[in-house]
Protein backbone atom coordinates (compact mmCIF):
# COMPACT_ATOMS: atom_id res chain seq x y z
CA UNK A 1 0.00 0.00 0.00
CA UNK A 2 1.10 3.18 -1.11
CA UNK A 3 2.23 5.91 1.92
CA UNK A 4 0.98 9.34 1.85
CA UNK A 5 3.44 11.29 3.80
CA UNK A 6 3.56 15.40 4.17
CA UNK A 7 6.47 17.16 1.92
CA UNK A 8 6.66 19.03 5.01
CA UNK A 9 5.22 19.52 8.70
CA UNK A 10 1.65 20.44 8.63
CA UNK A 11 -0.02 23.07 10.61
CA UNK A 12 -3.70 23.27 11.23
CA UNK A 13 -4.86 26.88 10.51
CA UNK A 14 -7.95 26.29 12.27
CA UNK A 15 -9.64 23.38 13.80
CA UNK A 16 -12.37 23.06 11.35
CA UNK A 17 -9.32 21.55 9.04
CA UNK A 18 -8.49 19.07 12.16
CA UNK A 19 -9.64 15.79 12.40
CA UNK A 20 -12.18 14.98 16.08
CA UNK A 21 -9.80 13.16 17.34
CA UNK A 22 -5.85 13.31 18.43
CA UNK A 23 -5.21 10.82 15.31
CA UNK A 24 -1.79 11.18 12.99
CA UNK A 25 -3.21 11.92 9.37
CA UNK A 26 0.00 10.26 8.08
CA UNK A 27 1.99 6.92 8.09
CA UNK A 28 4.53 7.77 11.48
CA UNK A 29 7.14 6.12 9.97
CA UNK A 30 7.17 10.18 8.99
CA UNK A 31 8.39 11.00 12.65
CA UNK A 32 11.46 9.89 12.39
CA UNK A 33 13.12 9.45 16.31
CA UNK A 34 16.83 8.52 15.62
CA UNK A 35 17.76 12.28 16.10
CA UNK A 36 16.67 11.65 19.97
CA UNK A 37 20.08 9.21 20.14
CA UNK A 38 23.00 10.17 22.47
CA UNK A 39 25.07 7.19 22.44
CA UNK A 40 25.18 5.42 19.08
CA UNK A 41 25.61 0.92 18.57
CA UNK A 42 27.78 0.24 16.18
CA UNK A 43 27.47 -3.80 15.23
CA UNK A 44 30.98 -5.20 15.54
CA UNK A 45 30.15 -7.78 12.07
CA UNK A 46 33.90 -9.88 13.06
CA UNK A 47 32.58 -10.33 16.21
CA UNK A 48 29.17 -10.83 15.83
CA UNK A 49 28.10 -14.67 15.88
CA UNK A 50 23.83 -14.20 14.21
CA UNK A 51 22.20 -15.09 17.33
CA UNK A 52 19.55 -12.22 16.84
CA UNK A 53 19.42 -11.79 20.62
CA UNK A 54 19.45 -7.74 19.77
CA UNK A 55 16.95 -8.24 17.23
CA UNK A 56 14.53 -9.95 19.78
CA UNK A 57 15.10 -7.72 22.51
CA UNK A 58 15.35 -4.16 20.55
CA UNK A 59 11.99 -2.27 22.49
CA UNK A 60 11.27 0.53 18.92
CA UNK A 61 12.15 -3.01 16.12
CA UNK A 62 14.95 -0.74 14.71
CA UNK A 63 17.19 -3.58 14.26
CA UNK A 64 16.30 -5.96 11.27
CA UNK A 65 17.55 -9.31 9.59
CA UNK A 66 19.04 -9.41 6.52
CA UNK A 67 19.90 -12.56 5.55
CA UNK A 68 23.75 -13.29 4.16
CA UNK A 69 25.84 -15.69 3.13
CA UNK A 70 28.63 -16.80 5.28
CA UNK A 71 30.73 -19.86 4.48
CA UNK A 72 28.12 -21.35 2.17
CA UNK A 73 25.47 -20.97 5.36
CA UNK A 74 22.74 -18.63 5.49
CA UNK A 75 22.85 -16.49 8.50
CA UNK A 76 20.45 -13.30 10.17
CA UNK A 77 22.56 -10.20 9.47
CA UNK A 78 21.42 -7.54 12.03
CA UNK A 79 21.23 -3.87 10.95
CA UNK A 80 20.50 -0.72 12.92
CA UNK A 81 18.07 1.75 11.73
CA UNK A 82 19.36 4.82 12.75
CA UNK A 83 16.20 6.77 11.53
CA UNK A 84 14.24 5.14 14.55
CA UNK A 85 17.19 4.05 17.29
CA UNK A 86 17.37 5.90 19.97
CA UNK A 87 20.18 4.84 21.66
CA UNK A 88 18.83 3.04 24.70
CA UNK A 89 21.37 0.31 25.31
CA UNK A 90 19.32 -2.57 25.60
CA UNK A 91 20.96 -4.29 22.24
CA UNK A 92 24.76 -3.73 23.61
CA UNK A 93 23.79 -4.41 27.28
CA UNK A 94 21.70 -8.18 25.75
CA UNK A 95 24.78 -8.52 23.29
CA UNK A 96 26.08 -12.45 24.98
CA UNK A 97 29.73 -11.68 22.77
CA UNK A 98 29.81 -8.01 23.51
CA UNK A 99 29.82 -6.95 19.55
CA UNK A 100 27.82 -4.36 19.61
CA UNK A 101 30.24 -0.82 20.58
CA UNK A 102 29.38 2.34 21.33
CA UNK A 103 30.00 5.92 19.88
CA UNK A 104 29.07 9.01 21.42
CA UNK A 105 26.73 11.28 18.69
CA UNK A 106 27.97 14.26 17.53
CA UNK A 107 31.69 13.92 18.04
CA UNK B 1 -42.05 -7.06 26.14
CA UNK B 2 -42.53 -5.73 30.03
CA UNK B 3 -40.69 -7.79 32.75
CA UNK B 4 -39.55 -6.63 36.64
CA UNK B 5 -35.90 -6.34 36.96
CA UNK B 6 -33.35 -5.04 38.92
CA UNK B 7 -31.72 -1.38 37.30
CA UNK B 8 -28.35 -3.58 37.15
CA UNK B 9 -30.38 -6.01 35.13
CA UNK B 10 -31.79 -3.27 33.22
CA UNK B 11 -28.69 -1.68 32.15
CA UNK B 12 -27.62 -5.38 31.31
CA UNK B 13 -30.23 -5.17 28.43
CA UNK B 14 -29.34 -2.02 27.52
CA UNK B 15 -26.27 -2.79 26.64
CA UNK B 16 -27.42 -6.14 25.18
CA UNK B 17 -29.73 -4.42 22.91
CA UNK B 18 -27.10 -1.79 22.03
CA UNK B 19 -25.20 -5.03 20.63
CA UNK B 20 -22.41 -3.61 22.46
CA UNK B 21 -19.25 -5.88 20.97
CA UNK B 22 -16.51 -5.44 23.78
CA UNK B 23 -17.74 -5.23 27.45
CA UNK B 24 -14.42 -5.69 29.60
CA UNK B 25 -15.27 -5.20 33.52
CA UNK B 26 -13.89 -5.64 37.35
CA UNK B 27 -16.81 -6.29 39.53
CA UNK B 28 -17.65 -4.27 42.26
CA UNK B 29 -20.56 -3.86 44.84
CA UNK B 30 -23.49 -2.69 44.05
CA UNK B 31 -22.64 -3.03 39.97
CA UNK B 32 -21.92 -6.97 40.28
CA UNK B 33 -24.90 -8.12 38.54
CA UNK B 34 -24.50 -5.96 35.56
CA UNK B 35 -21.66 -7.42 34.42
CA UNK B 36 -22.63 -11.03 35.84
CA UNK B 37 -25.97 -10.72 33.44
CA UNK B 38 -23.60 -9.95 30.76
CA UNK B 39 -21.13 -12.85 30.88
CA UNK B 40 -24.11 -14.94 30.95
CA UNK B 41 -25.66 -13.57 27.95
CA UNK B 42 -22.25 -13.79 26.19
CA UNK B 43 -21.66 -17.53 27.27
CA UNK B 44 -24.95 -18.49 26.07
CA UNK B 45 -24.42 -16.47 22.74
CA UNK B 46 -26.93 -14.20 22.67
CA UNK B 47 -24.82 -11.05 22.47
CA UNK B 48 -21.77 -11.25 19.91
CA UNK B 49 -19.62 -9.23 21.73
CA UNK B 50 -15.91 -10.27 23.47
CA UNK B 51 -16.34 -10.40 27.73
CA UNK B 52 -13.22 -9.45 28.88
CA UNK B 53 -12.28 -9.83 32.41
CA UNK B 54 -9.93 -7.66 33.56
CA UNK B 55 -7.15 -7.04 36.98
CA UNK B 56 -8.51 -3.50 37.48
CA UNK B 57 -10.98 -0.91 36.30
CA UNK B 58 -8.12 1.55 35.12
CA UNK B 59 -7.56 -1.94 32.72
CA UNK B 60 -11.43 -2.05 32.27
CA UNK B 61 -11.56 1.26 31.01
CA UNK B 62 -7.92 1.11 28.70
CA UNK B 63 -9.72 -2.18 27.36
CA UNK B 64 -12.60 -0.31 26.48
CA UNK B 65 -10.76 2.46 24.97
CA UNK B 66 -8.78 0.32 22.77
CA UNK B 67 -11.26 -1.81 21.25
CA UNK B 68 -13.27 1.88 20.95
CA UNK B 69 -10.58 2.95 18.97
CA UNK B 70 -10.63 -0.47 16.73
CA UNK B 71 -14.45 0.28 16.25
CA UNK B 72 -16.04 -2.07 18.44
CA UNK B 73 -18.64 -0.59 20.71
CA UNK B 74 -17.60 -1.54 23.86
CA UNK B 75 -19.14 -1.20 27.49
CA UNK B 76 -18.28 -1.43 30.98
CA UNK B 77 -19.99 -0.46 34.22
CA UNK B 78 -18.18 0.45 37.77
CA UNK B 79 -18.75 1.97 41.05
CA UNK B 80 -17.38 4.59 43.73
CA UNK B 81 -13.75 3.56 44.31
CA UNK B 82 -13.86 1.15 40.82
CA UNK B 83 -14.57 4.59 38.88
CA UNK B 84 -11.79 6.67 41.11
CA UNK B 85 -9.53 3.67 39.90
CA UNK B 86 -10.62 4.61 36.14
CA UNK B 87 -9.89 8.62 36.80
CA UNK B 88 -6.66 8.43 34.40
CA UNK B 89 -8.44 6.28 31.35
CA UNK B 90 -12.07 8.27 31.93
CA UNK B 91 -9.58 11.39 30.44
CA UNK B 92 -8.00 9.11 28.05
CA UNK B 93 -11.59 7.83 26.78
CA UNK B 94 -12.67 11.50 26.54
CA UNK B 95 -9.50 13.04 24.78
CA UNK B 96 -8.76 10.32 22.25
CA UNK B 97 -12.58 11.04 21.50
CA UNK B 98 -13.75 7.40 21.74
CA UNK B 99 -17.28 6.87 22.30
CA UNK B 100 -17.18 4.26 25.38
CA UNK B 101 -20.36 4.06 27.09
CA UNK B 102 -20.21 3.21 30.84
CA UNK B 103 -22.97 2.74 33.68
CA UNK B 104 -22.00 4.02 37.20
CA UNK B 105 -24.12 2.77 40.01
CA UNK B 106 -23.57 6.01 42.60
CA UNK B 107 -21.81 4.46 45.39
CA UNK B 108 -20.43 6.78 48.19
CA UNK B 109 -16.99 7.25 48.57
CA UNK B 110 -14.76 4.84 51.05
CA UNK B 111 -13.63 5.52 53.75
CA UNK B 112 -15.02 4.66 55.93
CA UNK B 113 -16.34 1.48 53.66
CA UNK B 114 -19.57 1.19 52.46
CA UNK B 115 -21.50 0.16 49.76
CA UNK B 116 -24.67 2.99 49.82
CA UNK B 117 -25.60 5.41 47.63
CA UNK B 118 -24.13 9.19 47.13
CA UNK B 119 -23.03 11.02 43.75
CA UNK B 120 -19.83 11.99 44.82
CA UNK B 121 -18.28 9.47 42.72
CA UNK B 122 -19.28 10.35 39.66
CA UNK B 123 -19.16 14.18 40.49
CA UNK B 124 -15.61 13.67 41.25
CA UNK B 125 -15.31 12.66 37.23
CA UNK B 126 -17.34 16.18 36.40
CA UNK B 127 -14.73 17.81 34.43
CA UNK B 128 -12.89 14.19 32.83
CA UNK B 129 -14.79 15.17 29.24
CA UNK B 130 -17.34 12.32 29.91
CA UNK B 131 -20.99 13.37 29.09
CA UNK B 132 -23.45 12.27 32.51
CA UNK B 133 -27.03 11.27 33.19
CA UNK B 134 -28.78 10.51 36.02
CA UNK B 135 -31.58 8.07 35.81
CA UNK B 136 -34.63 8.32 37.94
CA UNK B 137 -36.21 4.92 37.11
CA UNK B 138 -35.13 1.12 35.76
CA UNK B 139 -36.85 2.09 32.59
CA UNK B 140 -34.99 4.97 32.01
CA UNK B 141 -31.97 3.01 32.69
CA UNK B 142 -32.24 0.68 30.13
CA UNK B 143 -33.14 3.72 27.54
CA UNK B 144 -30.07 6.08 28.24
CA UNK B 145 -27.92 3.56 27.60
CA UNK B 146 -29.24 2.91 24.40
CA UNK B 147 -29.77 6.49 23.81
CA UNK B 148 -25.85 6.97 25.06
CA UNK B 149 -24.86 5.23 22.20
CA UNK B 150 -26.42 6.98 19.86
CA UNK B 151 -25.20 10.94 21.19
CA UNK B 152 -21.61 9.45 22.16
CA UNK B 153 -20.84 8.09 18.83
CA UNK B 154 -22.35 11.23 16.73
CA UNK B 155 -20.33 13.09 18.61
CA UNK B 156 -17.52 11.11 19.79
CA UNK B 157 -17.90 11.90 23.10
CA UNK B 158 -18.04 8.71 25.65
CA UNK B 159 -21.06 8.83 28.42
CA UNK B 160 -21.87 7.75 32.05
CA UNK B 161 -25.63 6.11 32.73
CA UNK B 162 -25.46 6.90 36.51
CA UNK B 163 -28.25 5.48 38.57
CA UNK B 164 -28.34 4.95 42.77
CA UNK B 165 -26.97 2.49 44.70
CA UNK B 166 -30.10 -0.39 45.54
CA UNK B 167 -32.18 2.74 45.43
CA UNK B 168 -32.40 1.22 41.69
CA UNK B 169 -29.52 -1.23 41.03
CA UNK B 170 -30.65 -3.67 43.58
CA UNK B 171 -34.93 -2.85 43.48
CA UNK B 172 -37.43 -4.48 40.91
CA UNK B 173 -39.55 -2.35 38.71
CA UNK B 174 -41.45 -3.05 35.87
CA UNK B 175 -39.49 -2.35 32.35
CA UNK B 176 -40.50 -2.35 29.27
CA UNK B 177 -37.63 -4.54 27.27
CA UNK B 178 -37.86 -2.79 23.41
CA UNK B 179 -37.76 -5.28 20.22
CA UNK B 180 -34.05 -6.03 18.86
CA UNK B 181 -35.31 -4.62 15.58
CA UNK B 182 -36.98 -1.32 16.61
CA UNK B 183 -33.35 -0.72 18.56
CA UNK B 184 -31.28 -1.68 15.50
CA UNK B 185 -33.79 0.99 13.52
CA UNK B 186 -32.87 3.51 16.06
CA UNK B 187 -28.97 2.67 16.67
CA UNK B 188 -27.25 2.00 14.03
CA UNK B 189 -23.68 0.41 13.68
CA UNK B 190 -20.66 2.06 15.10
CA UNK B 191 -18.63 2.90 11.96
CA UNK B 192 -15.87 6.01 12.66
CA UNK B 193 -14.39 7.95 10.17
CA UNK B 194 -10.81 6.99 11.97
CA UNK B 195 -9.80 3.58 13.63
CA UNK B 196 -6.81 1.32 14.52
CA UNK B 197 -6.78 -0.26 11.16
CA UNK B 198 -3.19 -2.47 10.27
CA UNK B 199 -4.16 -1.78 6.49
CA UNK B 200 -4.20 1.78 7.37
CA UNK B 201 -2.25 2.91 9.67
CA UNK B 202 -2.73 6.03 12.36
CA UNK B 203 -1.20 6.77 15.34
CA UNK B 204 -3.98 7.76 18.05
CA UNK B 205 -2.97 10.15 21.03
CA UNK B 206 0.65 10.97 19.99
CA UNK B 207 3.24 13.60 21.28
CA UNK B 208 0.74 16.87 20.28
CA UNK B 209 2.88 20.27 21.42
CA UNK B 210 1.23 23.35 22.24
CA UNK B 211 0.44 24.35 18.65
CA UNK B 212 -2.20 21.48 18.66
CA UNK B 213 -3.83 20.78 21.72
CA UNK B 214 -5.60 23.65 22.35
CA UNK B 215 -7.64 23.24 19.22
CA UNK B 216 -8.07 19.35 20.33
CA UNK B 217 -9.76 20.64 23.68
CA UNK B 218 -11.69 23.43 21.78
CA UNK B 219 -13.41 20.70 19.43
CA UNK B 220 -14.42 19.03 22.44
CA UNK B 221 -16.29 22.01 24.04
CA UNK B 222 -18.08 22.38 20.95
CA UNK B 223 -19.23 18.57 20.91
CA UNK B 224 -20.40 19.10 24.36
CA UNK B 225 -22.42 22.02 22.82
CA UNK B 226 -23.64 20.43 20.49
CA UNK B 227 -24.58 17.24 22.49
CA UNK B 228 -27.07 20.06 24.52
CA UNK B 229 -29.29 19.57 21.15
CA UNK B 230 -28.46 16.27 20.38
CA UNK B 231 -29.77 14.76 23.37
CA UNK B 232 -33.03 16.66 23.22
CA UNK B 233 -33.14 15.67 19.48
CA UNK B 234 -32.44 12.09 19.90
CA UNK B 235 -34.93 11.77 23.03
CA UNK B 236 -37.40 12.91 21.06
CA UNK B 237 -36.72 10.32 18.37
CA UNK B 238 -36.58 7.65 21.12
CA UNK B 239 -39.87 8.98 22.16
CA UNK B 240 -41.76 8.87 18.59
CA UNK B 241 -40.23 5.24 18.77
CA UNK B 242 -40.55 3.52 21.84
CA UNK B 243 -43.09 6.10 23.66
CA UNK B 244 -41.36 7.48 26.03
CA UNK B 245 -39.68 10.90 25.44
CA UNK B 246 -36.29 12.06 27.26
CA UNK B 247 -34.99 15.79 27.36
CA UNK B 248 -31.91 17.10 29.15
CA UNK B 249 -34.17 18.19 31.98
CA UNK B 250 -37.54 17.03 33.20
CA UNK B 251 -40.29 19.41 34.89
CA UNK B 252 -43.28 17.85 36.84
CA UNK B 253 -45.76 20.91 37.76
CA UNK B 254 -42.96 23.27 37.16
CA UNK B 255 -45.85 26.09 34.45
CA UNK B 256 -47.21 28.01 36.74
CA UNK B 257 -44.98 27.52 40.07
CA UNK B 258 -43.61 29.76 42.60
CA UNK B 259 -41.29 27.16 44.19
CA UNK B 260 -39.23 24.81 42.39
CA UNK B 261 -37.37 21.60 43.84
CA UNK B 262 -34.04 21.63 41.66
CA UNK B 263 -32.91 17.85 42.13
CA UNK B 264 -31.43 14.74 40.26
CA UNK B 265 -31.94 10.56 40.31
CA UNK B 266 -33.91 8.87 42.50
CA UNK B 267 -34.57 11.75 44.52
CA UNK B 268 -36.21 13.91 41.99
CA UNK B 269 -38.85 10.76 41.48
CA UNK B 270 -39.67 10.92 45.43
CA UNK B 271 -39.92 14.67 45.19
CA UNK B 272 -43.13 14.43 42.96
CA UNK B 273 -44.78 12.35 45.98
CA UNK B 274 -43.89 15.58 47.47
CA UNK B 275 -45.14 17.87 44.84
CA UNK B 276 -48.35 16.42 44.85
CA UNK B 277 -49.34 16.65 48.57
CA UNK B 278 -47.86 19.89 49.21
CA UNK B 279 -50.37 21.20 46.21
CA UNK B 280 -52.98 19.50 47.81
CA UNK B 281 -52.25 22.19 50.65
CA UNK B 282 -52.64 25.07 48.21
CA UNK B 283 -48.84 25.80 47.26
CA UNK B 284 -47.43 26.28 43.79
CA UNK B 285 -44.36 23.57 43.74
CA UNK B 286 -42.84 22.04 40.97
CA UNK B 287 -39.90 20.14 40.47
CA UNK B 288 -36.55 20.62 37.39
CA UNK B 289 -35.03 17.37 37.41
CA UNK B 290 -31.53 17.83 35.74
CA UNK B 291 -31.15 14.60 34.12
CA UNK B 292 -27.81 15.17 32.09
CA UNK B 293 -25.39 16.80 34.01
CA UNK B 294 -22.41 17.17 31.31
CA UNK B 295 -23.14 19.07 29.33
CA UNK B 296 -25.12 21.19 31.65
CA UNK B 297 -28.22 22.35 30.35
CA UNK B 298 -27.59 26.28 31.52
CA UNK B 299 -29.90 27.30 28.66
CA UNK B 300 -33.23 25.13 29.82
CA UNK B 301 -32.05 25.96 33.67
CA UNK B 302 -32.20 29.74 33.04
CA UNK B 303 -35.26 29.44 31.37
CA UNK B 304 -37.04 27.46 34.27
CA UNK B 305 -35.85 28.42 37.32
CA UNK B 306 -35.88 32.40 36.35
CA UNK B 307 -39.79 31.87 36.22
CA UNK B 308 -40.28 31.00 39.77
CA UNK B 309 -39.92 32.98 43.31
CA UNK B 310 -37.74 30.71 45.07
CA UNK B 311 -36.08 27.80 43.84
CA UNK B 312 -34.30 25.16 46.15
CA UNK B 313 -31.91 22.88 45.29
CA UNK B 314 -31.20 19.36 46.87
CA UNK B 315 -27.75 17.42 46.33
CA UNK B 316 -27.07 14.15 47.32
CA UNK B 317 -23.64 15.15 47.25
CA UNK B 318 -21.18 17.46 48.85
CA UNK B 319 -17.68 19.36 47.33
CA UNK B 320 -16.02 19.73 50.76
CA UNK B 321 -15.30 23.68 51.65
CA UNK B 322 -17.76 24.46 49.13
CA UNK B 323 -21.49 23.05 48.54
CA UNK B 324 -23.76 20.82 47.11
CA UNK B 325 -22.44 20.58 43.48
CA UNK B 326 -25.92 20.77 41.37
CA UNK B 327 -26.45 23.67 43.70
CA UNK B 328 -22.97 25.15 42.50
CA UNK B 329 -24.03 24.63 38.63
CA UNK B 330 -27.27 26.45 39.02
CA UNK B 331 -26.26 29.48 40.79
CA UNK B 332 -23.28 29.72 38.02
CA UNK B 333 -26.13 29.47 35.42
CA UNK B 334 -28.33 31.62 37.01
CA UNK B 335 -25.70 34.46 38.09
CA UNK B 336 -25.98 36.69 34.60
CA UNK B 337 -29.65 36.24 34.91
CA UNK B 338 -31.82 39.89 36.07
CA UNK B 339 -34.80 37.77 37.26
CA UNK B 340 -33.14 35.39 38.99
CA UNK B 341 -35.15 33.92 42.70
CA UNK B 342 -33.33 33.07 45.62
CA UNK B 343 -32.27 29.57 45.35
CA UNK B 344 -31.36 27.46 48.57
CA UNK B 345 -29.05 24.54 48.74
CA UNK B 346 -30.01 21.64 50.87
CA UNK B 347 -27.53 18.61 51.12
CA UNK B 348 -29.12 15.24 52.71
CA UNK B 349 -28.65 12.05 51.95
CA UNK B 350 -24.77 10.96 51.77
CA UNK B 351 -23.80 7.43 52.01
CA UNK B 352 -27.49 6.38 51.38
CA UNK B 353 -29.26 7.55 54.30
CA UNK B 354 -32.81 7.52 53.22
CA UNK B 355 -34.95 10.68 51.90
CA UNK B 356 -37.99 10.15 51.89
CA UNK B 357 -41.46 11.88 51.18
CA UNK B 358 -41.54 13.60 54.45
CA UNK B 359 -38.17 14.85 54.68
CA UNK B 360 -38.84 16.69 51.27
CA UNK B 361 -41.65 17.96 52.69
CA UNK B 362 -39.92 19.09 55.69
CA UNK B 363 -37.10 21.31 53.27
CA UNK B 364 -39.72 22.74 51.17
CA UNK B 365 -41.45 24.17 54.54
CA UNK B 366 -38.41 24.95 55.84
CA UNK B 367 -37.12 26.83 52.90
CA UNK B 368 -40.33 28.49 52.18
CA UNK B 369 -39.90 30.61 55.65
CA UNK B 370 -36.39 32.05 54.96
CA UNK B 371 -36.48 34.93 52.43
CA UNK B 372 -32.67 34.45 51.37
CA UNK B 373 -30.20 31.58 51.87
CA UNK B 374 -27.83 32.38 54.86
CA UNK B 375 -25.05 30.15 54.22
CA UNK B 376 -24.05 27.90 51.28
CA UNK B 377 -25.60 24.38 52.75
CA UNK B 378 -28.19 23.89 54.68
CA UNK B 379 -28.14 20.29 56.05
CA UNK B 380 -30.83 17.90 56.54
CA UNK B 381 -31.27 14.37 57.69
CA UNK B 382 -28.06 14.69 60.17
CA UNK B 383 -27.44 14.30 63.63
CA UNK B 384 -25.95 17.34 64.95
Amino acid sequence: MEKKQPDKKVIFKSVKEMPPMPVSLYDVSYNKTGTWRNVRPVINYGKCTYCMICWKFCPEAAITLEPVVIKGKEKPKPVINYDYCKGCGICWTECPVDAIETQEEGK
Amino acid sequence: MRKPMIGNHAVSWGATLSRVQVIAAYPITPQTQVVELLSEICAEKKLDAKFIKVESEHSAMAACIGASAAGARSFTATSAQGLALMHEMLHWASGARTPVVMANINRAMSPPWTIWTDQNDSLSQRDTGWMQVYCQNNQEVLDSVIQAYKVSEKLLLPTMVILDAFVLSHTMEVVDVPDQDKVDKYLPPFKPEYKLDPEDPHAFGGLTGPDGYFELRYEMQEAMEQAKSLWEKTGKEFGEMFGREYGLVETYKADDADFLIISSATIASTARVAVDRLREGGMKIGILRIRVFRPFPVERVREIVSSVKKAMVIDRNISFGASGIFYQEVKAAMYNVSNRPPIFGIVTGLGGRDVGVKDIIQMVEDVDRMDSPRSDIIFKGVRI
